[in-house]
């Protein structure tokens, strides 16, 4: 059942004259954002590099052929599609930003690549990405929901993978970013979770529009597929993450880190966290890896304290706000 | 006995902006409490508060100090008056922008003299609705 009105001509793309000012404001961020790998000096790792052991040398870059492999799949088949269901010549303008960016996060990961890896191991890695099957099995239950003809479903599962996805492979880089390792790439990574936050923020908006004007039984339809979804996938990612890092004995802890983004990835969507917060407690020094301070949250209110930022006060203009 | 299901903070109240997609909304109305929600439109004239509030907002952007707050909350903020009631800021965002995360508040907290009193991510969890409940109210008692 489609109840959204796909464009069916095109128009000269007005800038001046929205349908929705997100739009605009989101084509902001992400052009402001915009990054390429080579800003970043990944040579710098080299040394850092020498000193993993082999199986950790491994470890990572599989993690990164798996992450390249999602990002291919947004460029290639995720943002086109959803530019097909997109509603305003600006949302399908945004949705070719991400399509781009999606291809230079697959690109930085080939950077990594040839910076840090011998050309062997790569190409060993990519034939593991191949015949992996948790990997494989994402993949398939993602491009799934794209083939379909539901647009409220395709949202739902790019979401899911801009925002939980995603994650079991990003912890590694934030891992070894906190025993400072990596510290470049783990630089380039960030870039990349940023952006990965913008889209998953956005197809998220686009899809409570669209769920907003469907009927209720529509909407409880959807929610159930899409809580639906996110537990097939959670069960993979939890395969996924154990028959990689078991080994070097992170699992359990990457597990906590999927549970906190799978909730971010709910929220993205508009529905409510599925899991509390006794399973959501990241190593904090993961958390800080990702955003310094962030676990000096509710210092103020606890009564600790060290959050309290206070300074001089200053008289406000428009202008000193460095809108 | 005094019922605890519906707080009411004993002196302020909260003063907000959510944007389209009705996160900051959604954390608010979960806090129930009483609460003032600024304008969408930025022509819209800037509203004036009477007593002691605290600001919760957004953050915008993903980075840098550049529009990091939502122009409506500085077009409230510039007002004297409204200034002058401000007593602490709350702010949403996403770990994802790691150091930018919640920087609207940090922003706020320092260039109005108050503390930054919490962050939340997106619409917030079941924990942060009761972290920042209980924390308003034990705010508000201290100040009274």
């Amino acid at each position: 059942m489609n109840t959204m009105q796909r464009l069916s001509r095109v128009d000269a793309i007005n800038w001046n004259r929205l349908q929705d000012d997100k739009d605009l404001e989101v084509w902001n961020r992400l052009t402001s954002n915009f990054w390429l790998p080579e800003k970043v000096p990944l040579s710098n790792d080299i040394q850092s590099w020498n000193t993993l052991t082999d199986k950790e040398k491994q470890l990572t870059i599989r993690v990164f052929t798996g992450l390249t492999l999602l990002d291919t799949i947004q460029s290639s088949v995720g943002a086109p599609v959803l530019m097909e269901d997109a509603r305003t010549p600006h949302e399908e303008a945004v949705y070719t930003n991400i399509a781009f960016m999606e291809s230079v996060h697959a690109r930085s990961y080939s950077s990594i690549f040839s910076t840090l890896c011998t050309t062997r191991d790569v190409d060993d890695a990519f034939r593991w990405s191949e015949e992996n099957p948790t990997l494989q099995a994402k993949s398939q239950l993602i491009l799934e929901r794209y083939r379909s003809d539901d647009p409220l479903m395709r949202k739902v599962a790019s979401v899911f993978l801009e925002s939980f996805l995603f994650y079991s492979g990003f912890y590694l880089p934030m891992y070894w970013s906190s025993h400072a390792k990596l510290t470049n790439t783990a630089d380039l990574i960030r870039l990349i979770i940023r952006d990965e936050a913008v889209h998953g923020y956005y197809i998220g908006y686009k899809f409570q529009q669209a769920m907003a004007e469907a009927t209720p039984a529509r909407q409880q339809e959807v929610k159930d597929y899409a809580y639906e979804l996110l537990l097939e996938l959670y069960d993979n990612e939890v395969r996924y993450t154990e028959s990689l890092y078991d080994e070097v004995g992170l699992s359990e802890d990457v597990k906590k880190f999927l549970h906190y983004n799978a909730n971010k990835a709910l929220m993205n969507l508009g529905f409510e966290p599925l899991f509390p917060s006794s399973v959501t407690d990241v190593d904090p020094t993961i958390m800080a890896a990702l955003s310094p301070n962030a676990d000096e949250n509710h210092d103020f209110f606890s009564g600790s304290g060290s959050s309290y930022v206070i300074g001089k006060a200053v008289a406000t203009e428009d202008d000193d706000w460095a809108f | 006995m005094l019922a605890s299901c519906a707080p009411t903070p004993v002196v302020g109240t909260l003063v907000y902006f959510s944007t389209k997609s009705g996160n900051t909304h959604r954390f608010v109305e979960k806090l129930g409490f009483a609460a003032q929600r600024l304008p969408l439109n930025r022509d819209a004239p800037v509203p004036r508060v009477t007593r002691p509030y605290i600001l919760v907002t957004p953050t915008y952007g993903g980075g840098s100090e550049q529009g990091a707050v939502p122009k409506q909350v500085i077009h409230f903020l510039n007002d004297t008056h409204n200034r002058s009631l401000l007593r602490g800021v709350i702010a949403a965002g996403n770990t994802n922008f790691g150091e930018a995360y919640g920087l609207a508040g940090r922003i706020i907290a320092k260039k109005c003299n108050v503390p930054l009193l919490y962050r939340f991510e997106l619409f917030g969890t079941d924990d942060d609705v009761a972290n920042v409940r209980k924390g308003v109210e034990e705010f508000w008692k201290r100040q009274a």
